[in-house]
């Protein structure tokens, strides 16, 4: 298949195979080895290359999960690319030689993409920005040093991207299918219900670089720009399934901060960039990040198969481990949230904070009538087999004055809801009374009392 | 002055632009070919059937290599007692092992094929755990080895109180950012080229002569940069340079191999995980009468490094602090899991983990301060002029008497080495007073008071770390240094680069002599056929030997150039003198470039080898007797945490380092590997936490489930600063090495987690590390019990 993109500014055209990755595609047909290989599953950042697409906006993104046809019609700028014309460095590199900013020097390729990103965007929250990318030897600390004294220096001109050239429409082949409508998806996907769809390829990439799979046939959504709307409405807010998680991050800041910060705590910069809310949930995942808080809402979920259309509520969805409720061929179209007033918390506890998966996701959507629970939707992931509502502790907290004493006799229906296993992240034990905890944490918060360590001073 | 500058490491530019180049970046000849190897997938057993036939026949696969098609050794140990087969010829050892080598067309497709072999095997049961390797009785050495000194038992028994407890420490993957590489180039003389990452190129070499059954003249070692090591570069690149050669002499194409991540992690050694029993005997003021240490360290399958890292946690279950009488018992166990190895600080850390757990619990014990317990049990403090520190330097407070009640000196270790150099009471002293460390001790306590969910804990640790291989022989190290006739410098010397910034350092020891400016130095690869014979790149010794070797080279060409120039003026050579880039004999001044000039047309040599061996060392690793340090490296952190009591989570809030360095190379290198190692050092102890499962399956092996710091897991407020002293010993320029003793500041992160800990209950947290928020939960709820 033939891809074109802009590399450095320069428009190349080439012949790749689907499955080739960005990382290795440059690293072995361009030439340009200075993106590093770390991980090659998107979790160290070492790739990390600036990636620009029609609308303009630029975001870092890891090219080791990304997919060659991800990124038709978009500029690439690698490390290669990262000084101007004449050699003059980039502020951030010139930073991070003057700051001390690299040791070993090959996680810092990775790190100065990030770092130019987030100038470009006039983004200063580094330890966000920064979070997808590890360093072991520094401690990061002379890095974030050098990330500040370089803010104040203006965007370079040689970092402007030139639109790309608009190549024709792609060959229709019978095992790969470019669609650039969601209609044409439906049609191709009705006749190949045996397809792997590809959104952003943060899951869907470890196939190919970890388990070294083929995807035939495989469909590359990028083109599906209609999947990516956002629809807010006096009722609703209608997500299409393509929406990033950064752009969810983003629209919910204004509507639920705790999702909003629940998911600047979902992966990373580059992984949010390219993951979808549509994939995290087609994905099925029991510790997936979106499902919980979106059940919790009370979130719809769309369907297509072809032409027919269906809707049911997300946490009927998920049926067992591995499975959920989609027929072959059948599509996450869009989900669609009730505007509601805001009362959702979400807690997410991992090993590390950043940049980690959750070994228990819990987020509960308790309202207050005064002084009785009026309502309460509460549900979990990374305590069942799949991303599941509590319905016990609901049903216990229901009617009940909002009081310590209602959530402590609340408690032990944790364990009617929920059998959680033991597993490299966490124990049942662990899990299950972590999530108890959560409840009473849920309710310290109403009491004004501190209870996240990251707000915490020194 | 060249040395003590702040000069940025000199490959910062190369690393910024990309331009740097590891193994995988080095341009290949045509032809080249890539390899992986096919793993075991049982922990435990014997090969019974290995169907290979798929593998061959998989696209792009060349040649597919078993144990029994190996020209020459099948080993692949740094050890010369222990056999480590680089492909197994029937036993499988543990979940990883490497059993068939795939030679293939790319990368890929050699990974691929590695995963199409069938293997049938005879299983056994694997012997896992520590509690399983002792009933098993699997280990290395004959038995236990016991260091001791004065009659433990009998003082524990006679002290007013007794504190005794155990302590589980987890391992810690390495996570290099560069995975383990080699690259070999078959030569015309039936030679080999060996490109690798690793710390010690010459038992690369070694390892790959033997492997070829060639002499070591017949292999050439090169390594310009690695992407990290931390140890796990010392000998677990062997493996991947052996295949390489092999693959390279049967195929006659270059071969390269990279680990993927979780290859790598799974494939290769990790640090030590150990579990450490204490029993103390104490006064009622926390001092310290009698300890006794039982040290139970997992070494994996194979002996690799495990005995030297199982002696260094021997040498630093003192740490900081005298103790009258006492015994250490280690215990090297064997187990069906990866072999672990080298990982900065070499036991050290473990060892000292033990102490400081122990000074903890002492401290919760007798309800007396951490801080005033710990100086109580310090090292006798060295006289202050020799120690350093300078004038200004604080001296110790008066915390202990200079002797204790059997009139035994306060200075002499488990090991009868005499601390010579102790400068942690004024260093103590000065980091509690710029840390603020009292009043926000009692801030700490009013802060946990009124807050019922979280809770803020802080602690003072210090760290002495003794300097030296502890077997001796290794103490040494040599260097080339070629003055060209145009003036510039060439410099090459047997330690290695992977980040910390020696290569500027030893450029800016050589600059120093020649009184050039550092530019002038030019950087090479470390080469085994310029320096021979060389030691890994470890034990923090690199800038010491190396530094020291490249000076004796420096000197005895400086000291030819000033025999010329000052021989064609007829004065005195003693005269001369190097600097500004200028030699000035008397009244004349000439360049530097005139000066190497003037000798190569005197046809006087501008070449020279420097050695270097390090005095005083001498030690019996068996009695447990003698010097093994040349002097000590110190440090000290002040940590801060808070912890939530529902979930466990925390964070570090604020620390601060006052570190010693001697009088420091590059203060910002120094800087960049304190600030780097104190957070290697509690990530060690806080977020990674390797798992196994039943099988011996390791679970964390990619970084989605294993999780080393991340950006926002520094300290909010890092303060780092390095303690105005010098070298009593002469070390090059008086500097002292730093490379691994900065790791160990990590434990004051968790041993403020237990302080925070404690302050949920009466119990004491007996915490285990890594303190992840899971442990941290069941501490508390242990501590209310």
């Amino acid at each position: 298949m033939e891809i074109t993109f802009r590399l450095n500014g320069e428009v190349r055209r080439v012949e790749t195979t689907p499955t080739r990755t960005l990382l290795d595609w440059l690293r072995e047909e361009a030439g340009l080895t200075g993106t590093k290989e770390g991980c090659n599953e998107g979790d160290c950042g070492a790739c990390t290359v600036m990636v620009t697409g029609a609308d303009g906006r630029a975001a870092a993104l890891n090219a080791c999960i990304l997919l060659m046809p991800q990124v038709e019609g978009k500029s690439v700028r690698t490390v290669e690319g990262l000084a101007g014309p004449d050699g003059t460095l980039h502020p951030v590199q010139q930073a991070m030689i003057d700051r001390h900013g690299s040791q070993c020097g090959f996680c810092t390729p990775g790190f100065v993409m990030s770092m130019a990103t987030a100038h470009l965007n006039g983004r200063t929250d580094y330890d966000d920005q920064l979070a997808g990318n590890l360093c072991r030897c520094t401690g990061y600390a002379p890095i974030i040093r050098a990330a500040e004294e370089a803010a104040a220096a203006p965007v370079p001109g040689w970092m402007r991207e030139d639109a790309v050239p608009k190549a024709g429409r792609p060959d229709a082949e019978a095992e790969l299918c470019r669609p650039d409508t969601s209609d044409a998806l439906a049609t191709w996907y009705a006749a190949h219900p045996d397809a792997t769809l590809v959104a952003g390829a943060t899951d869907v990439g470890l196939w190919v670089t970890k388990q070294l799979r083929e995807l035939f046939p495989v469909a590359f959504l990028s083109g599906c720009d209609d999947l990516r709307t956002i629809e807010v409405t006096e009722s609703d807010i209608r997500l299409g399934a393509m929406v990033t998680i950064a752009a969810l991050q983003e629209l919910m800041s204004a509507h639920h901060p705790s999702l909003a910060e629940l998911l600047r705590r979902f992966a990373s910069v580059q992984v949010r960039a390219a993951a979808t809310i549509g994939g995290n949930i087609a994905n099925g995942s029991p510790i997936g990040d979106g499902p919980p808080a979106l059940i919790a809402l009370g979130t719809t979920l769309h369907l297509r198969h072809g032409e027919s259309r269906r809707s049911l509520p997300l946490e009927e969805y998920f049926l067992a481990y591995g499975k959920q409720d989609r027929a072959p061929g059948e599509f996450v179209e869009a989900v669609t949230i009730p505007r509601q007033p805001d009362t959702l918390r979400c807690y997410k506890l991992s090993k590390r904070f950043d940049q980690d998966i959750s070994a228990v996701c819990g987020c509960f959507n308790i309202r207050i009538d005064g002084e009785r629970v009026e309502s309460a939707r509460i549900a979990f992931g990374g305590m069942a087999a799949t991303p599941k509502r509590a319905a016990a502790v609901e049903a216990a907290l229901l009617g009940q004055p909002w009081t310590q004493a209602t959530i402590e006799a609340a408690l032990p229906a944790f364990a009617e809801d929920y059998a959680p296993i033991d597993d490299m992240r966490a124990s049942a034990g662990y899990r299950l009374s972590a999530a108890q905890n959560m409840l009473r944490r849920a309710f310290a918060e109403d009491t004004g009392a501190a209870t996240s360590v990251l707000e915490i001073a020194p | 002055m060249s040395t003590a500058r702040p000069l940025p490491h000199d490959s910062a530019r190369a690393h910024v632009t990309g331009a740097a180049r590891y193994i995988d970046d080095i341009p290949v000849p045509a032809g080249c070919l890539h390899l992986a190897f096919g793993l075991s997938e049982i922990a435990a057993g014997e090969i019974t059937g290995m169907e290979l036939d798929a593998v061959r026949a998989a696209p792009g696969v060349v040649a597919v290599l078993t144990a029994a098609d190996l020209p020459a050794h099948n080993d692949v140990s740094p050890t010369p007692t222990f056999h480590e087969e680089m492909l197994s010829s029937g036993e499988i050892h543990y979940l990883g092992q490497p059993l068939f080598l795939v030679v293939a067309t790319s990368h890929l497709a050699a990974r691929k094929a590695a995963r199409l072999g069938k293997i049938t095997c005879r299983e056994r049961k694997p012997v896992l755990t520590i509690d399983e390797a002792l009933s098993a009785d699997w280990h290395f050495e004959e038995g236990p080895r016991v260091y001791a000194r004065g009659d433990p038992d009998a003082a524990i028994a006679a002290a007013p109180r007794l504190v005794e407890g155990s302590i589980e420490i987890g391992g810690q993957e390495h996570f290099y950012l560069e995975s383990q590489a080699a690259l070999a180039l078959p030569q015309d003389d039936g030679g080999m080229l060996v490109h690798s990452s690793s710390q010690h190129p010459s038992e690369i070499q070694h390892k790959v002569a033997e492997a070829l059954g060639l002499p070591m003249h017949g292999v050439r070692v090169e390594v310009r940069r690695m992407g990290g090591g931390f140890g796990g570069k010392e000998s677990q690149g062997n493996a991947l340079a052996c295949a390489c050669a092999v693959a390279a002499q049967a195929t006659g194409r270059p071969c390269k191999m990279r680990y993927d991540r979780d290859d790598d992690m799974v494939i290769t050694g990790k640090r030590h995980d150990f579990r450490i029993d204490y029993r103390a005997g104490v006064d009622d003021e926390g001092q310290i009468l009698g300890v006794d240490f039982v040290q139970y360290c997992r070494c994996g399958w194979s002996q690799d490094l495990s005995l030297p890292v199982a002696d260094r946690a021997m040498l630093h279950a003192d740490n900081a602090y005298f103790l009258p009488a006492v015994r250490i018992t280690s215990h090297r166990l064997r187990t069906n899991t990866q072999s672990a190895t080298a990982f900065r600080g070499f036991g050290g850390p473990q060892g000292m983990l033990g102490i400081e757990r122990v000074l903890d619990h002492i401290a919760h014990a007798v309800e007396r301060e951490p801080l005033e317990v710990r100086r109580r049990n310090f090292y006798a403090e060295a006289d202050g002029g020799d120690a350093g520190g300078g004038p200004s330097a604080p001296r110790a407070p008066e915390a202990s008497p200079p002797e204790d009640m059997s009139r035994q000196k306060r200075s002499l270790t488990p090991y009868h080495m005499e601390v010579e150099d102790f400068i942690l009471g004024g260093m103590v002293a000065r980091l509690a007073e710029s840390s603020d460390y009292a009043a926000r001790r009692a801030a700490v306590a009013a802060w946990n008071a009124e807050n019922p969910i979280l809770k803020k804990g802080i602690a003072l640790t210090p760290v002495k770390f003794g300097i030296s291989f502890t077997l001796t022989h290794l103490n040494q190290a040599g260097a080339l240094v070629h003055v060209y006739s145009d003036g510039s410098i060439h410099l090459n010397h047997g330690g290695t680069e992977m980040g910390q910034g020696l290569f500027q350092k030893v450029a800016q020891v050589a600059a120093q002599s020649f009184g050039v400016a550092p530019e002038r130095v030019k950087i090479t690869a470390t080469d085994t056929g310029k320096v021979p014979n060389t030691s890994a790149t470890a034990a923090s010794s690199g800038a010491d030997l190396n530094g020291m070797a490249v000076k004796v080279a420096c000197d005895e060409i400086r000291g030819r150039i000033a025999g010329v120039v000052a021989g064609l003026r007829q004065q005195d050579p003693a005269a001369v003198h190097f600097e500004d880039g200028m030699v000035r004999i008397g009244s004349t001044a000439i360049s530097f470039e005139e000066a190497a000039m003037e000798t190569y047309q005197a046809r006087v040599s501008l070449s020279a080898t420097g050695f270097y061996s390090t005095p005083k060392v001498s030690w019996d690793r068996i009695a447990g007797i003698g010097r093994p340090f040349f002097y000590f490296a110190y440090g000290a952190a002040v940590t801060e945490v808070v912890i939530d009591t529902l979930t466990g989570e925390n964070r570090i809030l604020r620390t601060d380092i006052l570190h010693d360095a001697g009088r420091s190379l590059n203060p910002a290198l120094d800087i960049g590997q304190i600030e780097g190692g104190y957070v290697q050092g509690a990530g060690w102890l806080t977020t990674e936490e390797l798992v196994w499962n039943d099988a011996g399956r390791l679970m964390t092996h990619a970084p989605s489930t294993y999780k080393i710091p991340a950006c926002s897991d520094r300290p909010r407020i890092f303060n780092v600063a390095l303690w105005d002293g010098q070298n009593r010993e002469e070390t090059i320029y008086r500097s002292k090495a730093v490379g691994e003793p900065p790791l160990m500041l990590g434990i004051s992160a968790f041993l403020a987690l237990s302080h925070a800990v404690a302050s949920c209950g009466p119990g004491y947290p007996a915490l285990d590390a890594p303190a992840t928020p899971e442990r941290i939960l069941a501490a508390v709820q242990r501590v209310r019990a």
